[in-house]
């Protein structure tokens, strides 16, 4: 990650010329020029200029893992909330179980909540989710939070780091689905913690060496670490 | 509107009631993301007007058939509350309302990318809080900065200012008495990146001279509310990057 300041721009903020950059996410051109879509921090590589979002709904990418809430069993599926603008269908040949024609209620139904990965999107973004993959189940206790979907990134942190960190110092389980919804199981004591600490993330998500100041946060009154 | 106006409205020194010169704008405050149930939202306060917009979605749009399958929809909603003018507001849309939530869903589709999301609605609500005259552009002015907020992708934010005719002269942004008693109110939004006009309306009468003359007005404060906007989503989020 660069080391140079920050800047925050609005929608229709002029940001550059299509003779000198590319225009990448978060951006639209007008008559030549590059300008931002939507409000977010600017980020400039050697040819791209991207706007990552501060604000606003999970847009679904193939191949993301989330945290899906059931909305409706159908005769031959789910309809699954994934925070996006519109609801993902998970198909009955998408699930691990076997499963007989209008049985759908008997394994998943309105309120569970299912790990997921996104399978396909296409053009009038028509979203399926399956479960046929690694660790990827319903789930039964712990707790689901939700953040900024832009935030999930830095929650994750740089190869999981991040992630990694809570684990070790919380002693929970945390899943942490790409549309801004986290799951969390562990003792009562463990839970409170991670909670603070993803607040603390959050408030703090564009500084610098978070990573670092997380793991001193998490430290200081850390017992026993596995 | 009572072309024979016995109310004295520009005084011989050139000033309005209010005190302010022709090309004055009254005050405006704007906070944005003050409501954390909506995805975005803005508090407008201009001279006695107070607004308050909401944004929800891109959502799935309900009933199916209202759904377009290359864009998302846009609805605002404009309301009056029951206290905010004198006597009491019969609740609930009526014709007055049901037109402004109109034009003010056409001027907004035209600068949100709506092709991002098709199937899609936006949904604006609009409530006016008190009233005293230009609610429509506080209204549109208070939903571009929601828009905003909500991280909607758009390609400006839209702006909207009257200008009208009191006393047979040209000034900008009506009072109560100003619009009650005036000769003409023209109301007018754009797109202040480009000037693309997304709203054009006019009540009561005025040369083709005169009109141009409001036009140009209504324009000119137009950039100057856009600034005020702009200041407020920055005051929002600048704060984010100043944890360090």
């Amino acid at each position: 990650m660069s080391e140079e300041k920050r800047e925050v721009v609005i929608p229709s903020q002029l940001l550059g010329d299509i003779h000198k950059n590319k225009a990448g996410h978060g951006t639209f051109i007008e008559n030549g020029k590059i300008y931002a879509e939507r409000i977010g921090v600017l980020s400039k590589s050697s040819e791209y200029i991207n706007v990552i979002p501060l604000k606003g709904r999970y847009d679904p990418i193939e191949g993301d893992f989330v945290i899906g809430i059931v909305e409706e069993a159908l005769s031959s599926g789910w309809l699954v909330d994934i925070n996006a603008p519109y609801p993902a269908l998970l198909h009955v040949t998408e699930v691990p179980w076997d499963i007989e024609f209008g049985e759908t209620e008997k394994y998943l139904n309105h309120g569970d909540s299912i790990m997921a990965k996104i399978l396909q999107v296409d053009v009038t973004k028509k979203i399926q989710v399956t479960l046929n993959d690694r660790n990827l189940y319903k789930i039964n206790g712990g707790q689901i939070i939700n953040v900024e979907p832009s935030k999930v990134p830095r929650i994750i942190g740089k190869k999981g780091s991040m992630i990694a960190l809570l684990k070790k110092y919380t002693r929970s389980r945390i899943f942490v689905g790409q549309n801004g919804r986290i799951w969390i199981d562990g003792d009562n004591e463990g839970i409170e913690k991670v909670l603070q600490t993803i607040k603390k993330i959050e408030d703090e998500a564009l500084s610098y060496g978070l990573t670092n100041r997380i793991e001193a946060f998490l430290k200081k009154d850390a017992k026993d670490v596995r | 509107m009572s072309s024979k106006s016995d109310v004295k409205l520009i005084d011989s020194k050139g000033k309005r009631l209010d005190g302010r010169k022709p090309d004055e704008l009254r005050k405006i405050k704007i906070e944005a993301g003050v409501l954390h149930r909506a995805e975005g939202s803005c508090y407008l306060e201009w001279g006695g007007n107070k607004v308050l917009a909401a944004v929800y979605g891109p959502r799935e749009a309900l009933p199916r058939h209202t759904q377009n399958p290359l864009r998302a929809i846009v609805n605002a909603r404009y309301n009056m509350a029951a206290f905010s003018v004198e006597d009491r507001k019969r609740p609930g849309p009526d014709r007055r309302s049901v037109e402004i939530s109109k034009v003010i869903s056409e001027a907004l589709e035209k600068v949100i990318l709506t092709e991002k999301f098709p199937r899609a609605s936006i949904d604006v609500s609009i409530e006016v809080l008190d009233a005293e005259a230009g609610t429509r552009c506080a209204g549109l002015t208070a939903a571009g900065v929601a828009l905003a907020d909500a991280g909607i992708p758009m390609k400006d934010i839209p702006v909207a200012c009257a200008a009208g005719k009191i006393d047979g002269k040209v000034v900008l942004d009506l009072g109560k008495e100003e619009d009650n008693f005036g000769d003409a109110d023209l109301p007018v939004a754009i797109s202040p990146r480009t000037g693309e006009i997304l709203l054009l309306q006019m009540d009561g009468h005025l040369t083709l001279e005169e009109f141009d003359e409001a036009f140009d007005l209504a324009i000119k404060g137009c950039h100057v509310v856009s600034d005020i906007q702009k200041k407020a989503i920055e005051d929002k989020y600048k704060s984010v990057l100043e944890v360090e």
